[in-house]
């Protein structure tokens, strides 16, 4: 068992629990739209699990660690990007096979 | 006590705020929720002692990311509610996902309390970066591979999207929000400078400066207005791909000429010339993520000028 304080454990099982709740997103669906907003989700619970991490042994004097803060910097403008080109793909897929994605996918 | 209470209250809201996005049928309120998502996700990150993450998450998250969405709804047109998923769907799912959770948890409560030795070692160096703002030092000093690669895929992810955009969605400016973006991009120039400049010893950088344009010139152009700012204009083009040029030619640079360091290791700045490395490579790598966030979120493509309505103006140099 772990020895983290309260606050930090509530954040840390926040963090577990938006990367559940996007997985969860992301297998139920059905629009390819709401399947991007679930990787988000995923990003951000995995971000802020980083961000956990990154808090611990700051109190107030000592910095949180600066190099996982950068690294989910990074992470915050690669993810937009890559929510910008999925969508754009997205709008492409949408006129060739408006009928067939969306509304089939729950029935199987 | 009271701390600990914001923070139930927060991680409720967050909780709450994600399962609505993804179990709400229809989509519009899925995205409407996610963009409340990312404003809270960045009260987050200033609880969490990330201020940077804080003011990168305000710009990006809550809304370049919202404006993405709402572009890719209004080109879907009116959709139907997603169908209702049954209990028998919705089982095997659920199991899965709880698993996960399950062992997820497991793993994470056997972490240790004590930060690693990285923190110690970052403050160990600091003196020698160039600048005095922790983040700062490992994005463009220490860990310097992480920021040449973010930009090469920040331009990958431009040409990719400019490679299928689709024909952008006509909408008309409304006269309130056109003046009222107008007044707004003055100050969002000026705060941009300053966070790009306080980046150096405060929270602040060429992320967070770069995002807070790029979200300013994506309520300009939403509202008609900065016709310049399209691929078509070469400037745009130098500007946006500079960000990484100029990283590599500064590497190279202080790699290769020698005197400037005694002993040239490839990404690694001398001491004494950190400072004003890292702050043209900053400066470039603002313009060059303004560029190109504010370009993928209004992607449109470069050689339709039959869809513009009316000949644009671009001079191409005016700006």
């Amino acid at each position: 068992m772990t020895e983290l304080s309260g606050s930090l454990l509530l954040f840390l099982i926040t963090a577990a629990s938006l990367v559940a709740a996007g997985v969860y997103g992301f297998i139920i669906g059905p629009e390819p739209l709401r399947r991007i907003l679930a990787l988000n989700i995923i990003s951000a619970g995995i971000f802020m699990l980083m961000v956990v991490l990154a808090y611990r042994g700051y109190d107030g004097e000592a910095t949180a660690d600066p190099v996982l803060q950068a690294l989910v910097l990074t992470g915050l403008v690669v993810a937009v990007s890559a929510t910008a080109f999925g969508l754009t793909l997205l709008a492409r897929l949408k006129p060739s096979s408006s009928e067939i994605s969306a509304p089939e996918e729950p029935e199987q | 006590m009271s701390l600990l209470l914001f923070d139930t209250l927060l991680c409720g809201l967050l909780l709450a705020l994600a399962l609505a996005s993804m179990l709400s049928r229809q989509l519009s309120h899925a995205v409407i929720l996610y963009i409340a998502f990312g404003l809270l996700m960045a009260l987050a990150w200033a609880r969490l002692a990330a201020p940077d993450l804080a003011l990168a998450e305000a710009a990006i998250g809550a809304g370049l990311t919202g404006a993405l969405c709402f572009t890719a709804l209004a080109r879907q047109g009116k959709l139907p509610l997603s169908p209702q998923v049954s209990w028998q769907q919705r089982g095997w799912p659920v199991l899965f996902v709880l698993l996960m959770l399950s062992g997820l948890l497991l793993a994470l409560l056997q972490l240790p309390a004590s930060p690693g030795p990285l923190p110690a070692l970052v403050l160990q160096e600091l003196a020698d970066s160039g600048v005095s703002h922790p983040v700062t030092a490992v994005l463009l000093n220490f860990r310097s591979w992480d920021t040449v690669l973010e930009l090469l895929v920040l331009l990958l992810a431009l040409l990719g999207t400019l490679q299928v955009a689709p024909v952008p969605v006509r909408q008309n400016s409304w006269a309130l929000g056109r003046s009222w973006s107008q007044l707004l991009a003055p100050p969002i120039i000026l705060l941009a400078g300053y966070i790009l400049w306080a980046g150096a010893s405060q929270p602040g950088g060429a992320f967070q400066a770069g995002a807070l344009l790029a979200a300013g010139a994506v309520v300009l152009k939403l509202n008609r207005q900065l016709n310049w700012l399209a691929w078509r204009n070469i400037w745009v083009r130098f500007f946006a791909v500079a960000g990484l040029g100029v990283f590599v030619i500064v590497a190279l640079a202080a790699w290769l000429l020698p005197g400037l360091a005694a002993e040239p290791i490839w990404l690694r700045w001398p001491p004494e010339h950190a400072k004003y490395i890292i702050l043209l490579i900053e400066v470039f790598a603002t313009l060059a993520i303004a560029i190109t966030l504010t370009l993928l979120v209004v992607a449109e493509q470069p050689a339709t000028p039959i869809s513009l309505e009316r000949p644009d103006t671009a001079g191409g140099s005016d700006d």
